[in-house]
């Protein structure tokens, strides 16, 4: 009888809670709602409805081909955290050496220190390797930091693992290798998706990190950031209105994957900073 | 079960990756906190001077006690938008609990950048706020003081880390038995002490979650000051951001992001012990 035992009608209660739901999505309606107008950003109300925005955008040069460069860092930090939030998953669920509580800590290290810290660290340490900035470090440094949310999704997903099948596979004669793709990681196969869309998310919004460790090419984020120091025009509001759309589609995809999955992992996650 | 070879083959990459990509960098963090630099070079000479620095130059101090007080201010202001909400969604939301409760998810993962460049594109001088002001004739020349100021600061990080911490106390409200409460309504408790005796001590593990989150999150940010801040919104980060941009001083923004750190992780180690001792079995 979860959530229904004292419920009293709460008419002051629902009033706040409605003018929450406002605070937060108000600059999100106005963001949207001003890329549609034709004098700007500002003013009130907005007047003439235009697309001229998008228009303007599509025709974009150097804004499309950040949008590639954070496609391109996005991917490969999906395909590097996931690997290696695989093993990191495994090796906390399944094995014991010296040192694990330890290794559990700096895993997730990135995910509740600021941006900043982690960024100035990785740029440090490519300082002291003696490599050029570039895509390649800004990559490195996204699928390192974001080896923490695949680890703990994926983690979520191994506690929920039926052990049984693996022991019968392994005592009917399969190899641990076989075992391992014919058995472990099927069944894995939702947290995998879940936490790579998740990766690819916050890899294309990342801007602390990116910051530091960013060359000559600009990522979205960035690329955005650099003209909002110019100067703000509807333009920007089209592309953050799209990129509003993009991550609610991603989000619902997300959501429902991880409803089939392991139900609450994301607010474990964020439960337990 | 599983051989040591299976063990050794999950265990070691990971491993090895995080000792050189991450333990390695925030030792060098720390080891550059020790140094120096020296006619615009950086030089490995072991010294305290940088820690001196900070702790001597009321500069600093003065730009860390701000930082402190909107942190606080953020953390405040959310837990004032995110309980209420999270206690309304829990007993009182009815058939619209789940519907309610997907709305507050979906700001989260919405990009940080947007979130923050609507806030200016509204708190602005020929901003929208000030554009629906003059348009109701409540003013007639745009207000100055919402943009650019500490407050703009902590408007924004409150919007973004509100529905941050909303969540874990969402969930510690969800699992509360409701026999607890019922028995205390029971026994003759009003509303007021049922919340107080009852509700927020259990409550208490998910709040604490939520407000370390947004407090160290909101310690270390510069994008929100560099964004909304202006001059009198400059926080500890941009400091250190400087530091390591144009100042061209490695070691004493190393030193300033170690103290960042320790802050984090002390605060981080608290929370914990709090939680431990809260949390209802």
């Amino acid at each position: 009888m979860r959530g229904t035992s004292p419920t009293r009608r709460a008419p002051l209660l629902a009033i706040y809670a409605t003018l929450v739901f406002a605070f937060i999505y108000l600059p999100i309606v106005v963001l949207i709602l001003y890329s549609f107008n034709r004098d700007g950003v500002g003013g009130f109300p907005p007047r003439q409805l235009t697309l001229d925005w998008y228009r303007q955008l599509f025709a974009d040069g150097p804004l499309w081909d950040s949008v590639l460069n954070s496609l391109l860092v996005a991917c490969g930090a999906v395909a590097l955290s996931l690997a290696l939030g695989l093993l990191a998953a495994l090796a906390l669920d399944r094995a014991s050496f010296p040192g694990k509580a330890l290794f559990r800590r700096l895993v997730l290290l990135p995910l509740i220190l600021p941006g900043i810290i982690t960024g100035l660290s990785l740029l440090m340490f490519v300082v002291f390797a003696g490599m050029q900035l570039s895509l390649l470090t800004v990559f490195l440094g996204h699928g390192t930091a974001l080896i923490s949310v695949a680890t703990t999704e994926i983690f979520a997903g191994l506690q929920k693992l039926d052990r049984a099948q693996e022991e019968a596979s392994l005592d009917l004669g399969a190899t641990p290798w076989r075992t391992f793709w014919r058995i472990t990681l099927p069944n894995l196969r939702l947290s995998l998706i879940a936490a790579g869309l998740l990766i690819f998310t916050l890899s294309m919004d990342e801007i602390a990190v990116t910051f530091f460790l960013l060359g000559r090419d600009n990522t979205l984020p960035l690329e955005i950031w650099a003209r909002l120091r110019r100067g703000i025009t509807p333009e920007i509001n089209a592309i953050s209105t799209l990129i509003f759309a993009v991550s609610v589609a991603l989000i619902i995809v997300w959501y429902r994957i991880r409803m089939r999955s392991v139900g609450s992992g994301a607010q474990q996650l964020l439960e337990r900073p | 079960m599983y051989s040591r070879t299976y063990k050794t083959i999950v265990a070691a990459p990971p491993l090895l990756w995080v000792g050189l990509f991450l333990l390695l960098p925030y030792t060098l963090m720390f080891a550059h906190s020790f140094w120096a630099v020296q006619d615009g070079t950086l030089v490995h000479h072991w010294n305290l001077a940088n820690y001196q620095k900070l702790f001597t130059n009321p500069l600093y101090a003065g730009v860390l006690f701000r930082t402190m007080r909107i942190a606080a201010s953020v953390t405040l202001c959310s837990l004032l938008l995110g309980y209420p909400l999270a206690y309304y969604l829990s007993f009182h939301s009815g058939t619209r609990k789940e519907l309610l409760y997907q709305l507050v998810i979906v700001p989260l993962w919405v990009s940080y950048l947007v979130r923050g460049y609507a806030w200016k594109t509204i708190l602005g001088s020929d901003g929208v706020l000030n554009g629906f002001l003059q348009y109701f004739h409540f003013t007639h020349a745009p207000v100055g003081f919402l943009l650019y100021s500490p407050f703009a600061v902590v408007l924004m990080l409150t919007h973004i880390y509100t529905p941050f911490v909303f969540l874990p106390i969402y969930a510690s409200i969800e699992h509360i038995p409701r026999s607890l409460v019922e028995a205390s309504q029971d026994l003759g408790a009003g509303p007021a002490p049922t919340f107080f005796r009852v509700i927020l001590p259990l409550s208490m593990p998910g709040l604490l979650a939520g407000a370390t989150f947004a407090f160290v999150l909101s310690l270390g940010d510069f994008l929100a000051p560099l964004l909304v801040g202006g001059s009198s919104g400059t926080m500890i980060a941009n400091i250190v951001q400087t530091l390591f941009g144009a100042s061209y001083d490695w070691p004493l923004g190393a030193a300033i992001s170690v103290c960042i750190l320790v802050i984090t992780l002390s605060l981080l180690f608290l929370t914990e012990r709090l939680e431990k001792r809260w949390s209802f079995k």
